[in-house]
């Protein structure tokens, strides 16, 4: 019976040969939420363009996403797209050798410098992920609320409490939706998105690492002292508040005003019918230039020991294309692509946000580059710092106190 | 009659003491080789003595941090002493009297929470004291308390006891289901001969009862304290791994986990975490040793 061996073998033959073109991709990444938006939308596109390559989404929650791909990459099991943090995490993992070189890949042209900083060695002469998207920081208001109460956007400081007052007057909605359980927001959305304003943006940042300024310098100390401002407006028990309570209590129109990033946008358009609006971190004073904290997010690298380099790269040109760039930020809303291509946002609050990068100057997140490094952890640092001084337990001065005796233990120029 | 080694009880043990070994006994010696060792920023690993110890004892940033874990560790394990076991102690009591109508529905209810996943726990307790849509305010309302409320888990005075009562209400079960077990083995001709003696429930249970069960008290102590010292689940579902606020509540299952695995961006260090993990076990080790040498031995089992 030769006949049967024969189309057994054809047929093993066709299945191998097809394993060796049509190539299997898996990305880790900690957006869980965006596991439908790459299967619905980001992927099909993907295959209409490369035919033969098959691509599957394996997010991990956020918490635990860095621990959980750090254990897969040691054991080898991780898989072949990696979605990069930026700066001191994804460089962490490159200089240990679990992320490929892009060095001179094609896509990364489409990438201003500026973009591709958060994914580069210090030197700037090795990139070991492709840029994807950034987040910015500002405020989120409830428009019926500002409307009932004939308040304006507040552009100073000053407004900024003036506005606080009258809501908190009426006594039916919280002025300021925000907690301090989880700590992060207190740094990542309350210190690093309303600060830039005090310490000049990259002024203040670059002025850090060269060690010129320091933390216990007005413009750091005068960002937590607006913080403790703050305290009064909070719902009460705003300790025991958690991100998602805060969600919850903007989405429900109990609060009036949400200090936010852009990546929320999407959540409350999923979850809420709040009509809302955007507006900037205050100035200190009028006639101020602004700053904004326009943060670079992701990015996506190759695993060195992926089986499927070649498929992995032609994914990531794909990302640095225009067709991506549209699909990502009018789809995945609030995240902004990082490309120098021109993209017509289409969400209002979206648009409004992605403004404020021509009209104020851009910054990122005060110690995401560097200062994030030693031991003590910063971010970890500024987390703790932070929400002790909104829940009024910790005097401004001696969080900076703390957190640039923490710096200057490991970081030569703070000393 | 003495009796020689049997070859045949080998036979018995060697499935289970193999998978031991492999699951547990080596994964264990290897942390300890572990924490001898350090990792430079490429990763490479190289033997370094003492030197990761000599860092979380004397570095004074290090050190604040594994003393305070250490102290809410031991604060965690008081008021599980505290208020576990005297009421697991006061439920088994009451359940093994006679004439308790429906005992086996009030010992399945006792003994419920204890199956109940820790992150169910964490949410049910978070949202039942959440000071936006919690229900306790209301409740203390009701009794004229309402004054009283605060934003327990969100404070830094009380964040730390609110857990470990959580964890009370979750494994109260435990302590009272191992008593009941030694209490209802207590033969009943001891207590019958107790009462035609015109004992007193109240002498019954503090001269028969309590000295008769010393031993599972014992016994709950230890398992109390070993599991209070691995505790991380509940910690780490309501605070997160950086235990707020200002780490009131960082135990050193915490402390241990951010180390080892990371978090945030704080970078992961396996080598600093095992030595972490290295003086958890001896923590351990000595309250077991403590226990074994000092309170076991003077505790006799009655013959009865």
């Amino acid at each position: 019976m030769r006949t049967p061996f024969h189309l057994t073998a054809t047929a093993l033959a066709l299945v191998c040969s097809g394993f060796a073109h049509a190539g299997n991709l898996t990305i880790e990444s900690w957006r869980v939420d965006d596991k439908p938006l790459w299967e619905d939308v980001l992927l099909p596109a993907f295959y209409k363009a490369n035919p033969g390559i098959t691509v599957k989404f394996l997010p991990t929650s956020p918490p635990e996403y860095d621990s959980a791909l750090n254990t897969r990459l040691t054991a080898g099991t991780a898989g072949d797209l990696i979605t990069c943090r930026p700066f001191d995490v994804s460089l962490d993992l490159a200089k240990k050798g679990y992320l490929e070189k892009l060095n001179g890949t094609p896509g990364l042209k489409n990438f201003p410098e500026s973009a591709q900083v958060a994914w580069q060695s210090d030197d700037g002469k090795n990139t070991h992920c492709m840029p994807m998207a950034s987040v910015i920081h500002g405020f989120f208001y409830n428009k019926k609320i500002f409307a009932d109460l004939g308040l304006a956007v507040p552009v100073t400081e000053a407004d900024f409490f003036a506005v606080l007052d009258k809501i908190k007057a009426t006594g039916k909605t919280t002025p300021l939706a925000l907690g301090t359980a989880d700590q992060w927001e207190t740094n990542q959305i309350v210190f690093t998105g309303i600060g830039p304003n005090h310490w000049k943006g990259e002024e203040g940042r670059k002025g850090l690492i060269s060690g010129k300024q320091k933390f216990t310098d007005p413009a750091f100390v005068s960002t937590w002292e607006t913080m403790a401002k703050w305290a009064p407006y909070l719902s009460k028990g705003y300790q025991a508040q958690t991100y998602g309570d805060s969600q919850n209590l903007f989405g429900s129109g109990r609060a009036a005003i949400y200090p936010t990033g852009s990546w929320d946008i999407s959540y409350f358009e999923q979850n809420s019918k709040v009509d809302f609006g955007a507006f900037k971190p205050p100035v200190q004073k009028a006639g101020d230039a602004c700053y904004i904290s326009d943060h670079t997010d992701i990015g996506m690298g190759i695993n060195s020991k992926s089986k499927n380099k070649a498929d992995a790269q032609t994914f990531l040109n794909w990302l640095a294309s225009k067709e991506f760039a549209d699909l990502y930020t009018n789809k995945a809303t609030g995240f902004f692509s990082l490309s120098s291509h021109a993209i017509e946002v289409k969400n209002p609050v979206a648009k409004e946000m992605i403004g404020w990068r021509s009209q104020c100057k851009s910054t990122i997140r005060l110690n995401a580059q560097i200062m994030n490094r030693g031991t003590p952890s910063m971010e970890n640092e500024l987390w703790n710092v932070s929400s002790q001084v909104m829940n009024l337990k910790m005097a401004p001065k001696d969080a900076a106190q703390q957190i640039q005796a923490g710096f200057a233990k490991w970081y030569a120029p703070a000393k | 009659m003495k009796q020689g080694f049997s070859w045949r009880v080998l036979v018995f043990i060697t499935p289970a003491l193999l998978v031991y070994a492999v699951f547990s006994a080596l994964p264990l010696l290897d942390t300890l080789r572990l924490g001898l060792y350090s990792t430079d920023e490429n990763g490479l690993r190289s033997f370094s003595g003492l030197a990761n110890y000599a860092t979380i004892l004397h570095d004074p940033q290090w050190s604040a941090s594994f003393w305070n874990a250490m102290l809410n560790n031991l604060k965690f394990f008081g008021i599980h002493m505290l208020v576990q076991n005297p009421i697991g102690l006061l439920l088994a009591a009451l359940l093994s009297l006679r004439k308790v109508r429906f005992a086996t529905f009030y010992r399945t209810v006792f003994f419920l929470p204890t199956l109940l996943s820790v992150v169910i726990v964490g949410f049910v307790w978070q949202l039942i004291l959440s000071p936006l849509w919690g229900v306790s305010e209301r409740l203390l309302g009701w009794v004229g308390l309402e004054s009283w409320f605060a934003p327990w888990l969100g404070l830094e005075s009380s964040a730390l006891t609110t857990l470990s009562l959580m964890s009370v209400w979750q494994f109260v079960g435990m302590p009272m289901m191992l008593i009941y077990a030694a209490m209802i083995a207590i033969p009943e001709d001891v207590i019958e001969a107790a009462v035609v003696e015109g004992a007193s429930p109240w002498r019954i249970f503090y001269e028969i009862r309590l000295p008769l069960i010393l031993p599972t008290l014992g016994l709950v102590t230890i398992l109390t304290f070993v599991a209070n010292f691995n505790a991380f689940d509940l910690i780490y579902t309501v605070k997160g791994g950086l235990a707020g606020p200002n780490y009131s509540t960082d135990i050193l299952g915490t402390l241990f986990y951010r180390t080892f695995f990371g978090y945030q961006s704080q970078v992961a260090s396996p080598t600093m975490g095992a030595a972490v993990a290295t003086l958890m076990f001896l923590v351990i080790l000595l309250g077991v040793g403590f226990y074994f040498l000092l309170v076991q031995r003077r505790l006799q089992r009655f013959a009865l």
